[in-house]
């Protein structure tokens, strides 16, 4: 693999990822279960989909092959697509949406911040814009997880269970492979292996006050951010986002 | 004649924000840049959030705009870096956005007063409000629900 190549994936890796998981936010729309959330969330996947565009912009012009943000969008089957398996994940019920966020967020703000200083100015001024959105989302998504954690005996119970559906999902975000090995050698992007250790500071406090417990298990699900293998949910998802522009190529308005 | 870049930015500064159409492009502060090169004006223009969709919208007023005062031949470009922060705001802007009803934002991370009552006693509702830019709170002296232009 080129280092050209290299970047191309790892590009793909950020846009697919705020791609997919806004898309599967803004399937709350109309359904949250009150009008704040519903706007929140929405306003969640707004933003995503905004990095998104930034994202596979510089991707398309790295690859150099014609290709626009919107193609590499809606007509790239599951195999492409290069996002972490957690974001592809059903939203499930209010509570686990939030813990896949919150997981999501404390992980996205930790790479975004080390992004920023990328020795590639054009991820790293997208970065620091997208930076400064992502500390709401994770303000928003820390502060529910909390809330519901420490809750209810009900809301207590269903988002412990959300951590322990979702946790085998987290290892994939943090742990390196050639591409972000090649990556952060041509001082690009970060070390993951230290990011993970800043991730685990974060999540850990956030649990903490949520009363929920970390599973103990390292067993991490991968082949996600790879494209080796994606969960059955990714294909289903497609379908649906990309469906008018499969139905109707080159549709716009 | 080819109108000056300072008499382009009194122009500018007559386009109104779609969204909240008492300040202008100026006034929020994304308009970063007004050159000419050869013939074509090239005006550089930041977004505020990343998704927001009046992006496009502005683009589109800004050409409309310099297109009705004879400007022919206008690009934008999109500069995402430095990204855009709600310190660019002008005064003016900021006059504008609390006669308007909607508190401006404030580094304390909320807003300073109830911009119906003046009242001191807040609460937030959401973080998250009618467009990404503003979140959402209530006086608790007048109880009017209100905007706050939230800081970025
Ligand atoms: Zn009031």
């Amino acid at each position: 693999m080129t280092d050209q190549e290299a970047l191309f994936e790892y590009l793909l890796r950020l846009g697919d990822s705020t791609l997919i998981l806004g898309h599967r936010i803004s399937e709350w729309c109309g359904h949250a279960p009150v009008l704040e959330e519903d706007i929140a969330l929405a306003n969640t996947a707004l933003d995503l989909i905004g990095q998104t565009q930034m994202w596979l912009g510089l991707a398309a012009e790295v690859e150099g092959a014609g290709r626009s943000a919107d193609e590499l969008a809606m007509l790239r089957d599951v195999w492409d697509f290069r996002n972490l398996l957690l974001v592809e994940q059903p939203n499930g019920d209010f509570g686990q949406t939030m813990m896949r966020q919150c997981l999501f967020d404390a992980f996205h703000i930790e790479l975004l911040t080390a992004l920023s200083q990328s020795d590639d100015n054009r991820i790293a001024g997208i970065s620091a814009k997208a930076l400064k959105e992502v500390t709401y989302h994770l303000d928003r998504s820390s502060e529910t997880v909390i809330g519901l954690g420490d809750g209810t005996e009900e809301s207590h119970r269903r988002m412990q269970a959300a951590l322990d559906l979702l946790w085998p999902y987290v290892g994939e975000m943090v742990t390196p492979d050639a591409v972000d090995t090649a990556m952060h050698a041509a001082g690009i992007a970060p070390d993951l292996t230290a990011l993970r250790a800043r991730f685990d500071t974060r999540i850990d406090a956030i649990l903490t006050d949520a009363t929920l417990v970390k599973p103990d298990s390292t067993y991490a699900q991968t082949g996600g951010k790879t494209g080796f293998r994606h969960s059955e949910h990714l294909g289903h998802l497609l379908t649906q986002m990309q469906w008018l522009q499969r139905a109707y190529p080159g549709a716009a308005w | 004649m080819i109108p000056d870049v300072a008499t382009i930015w009194t122009w500018l500064d007559q386009v109104p924000d779609p969204e909240i159409p008492v300040i202008s492009v100026v006034d929020l502060g994304i308009v970063r840049d007004v050159a000419w090169h050869g013939d074509t004006l090239e005006v550089a223009v930041t977004p505020t959030y990343s998704g927001c969709p009046a992006t496009s919208v502005i683009a589109m007023d800004i050409e409309t705009a310099l297109y009705d005062r004879g400007v022919r031949n206008v690009r934008i470009r999109t500069q995402i870096a430095p990204a855009w922060t709600t310190d660019w705001l002008s005064d003016t802007g900021r006059a504008k956005l609390l006669a308007y009803g909607i508190a401006p934002p404030s580094p304390a991370g909320g807003p300073e007063a109830c911009p119906q009552c003046g009242g001191t006693a807040l609460t937030r509702i959401s973080q998250f409000g009618s467009t990404p830019c503003k979140a959402h709170w209530r006086c608790d002296t007048c109880l009017e629900p209100f905007d706050y232009f939230k800081c970025i």
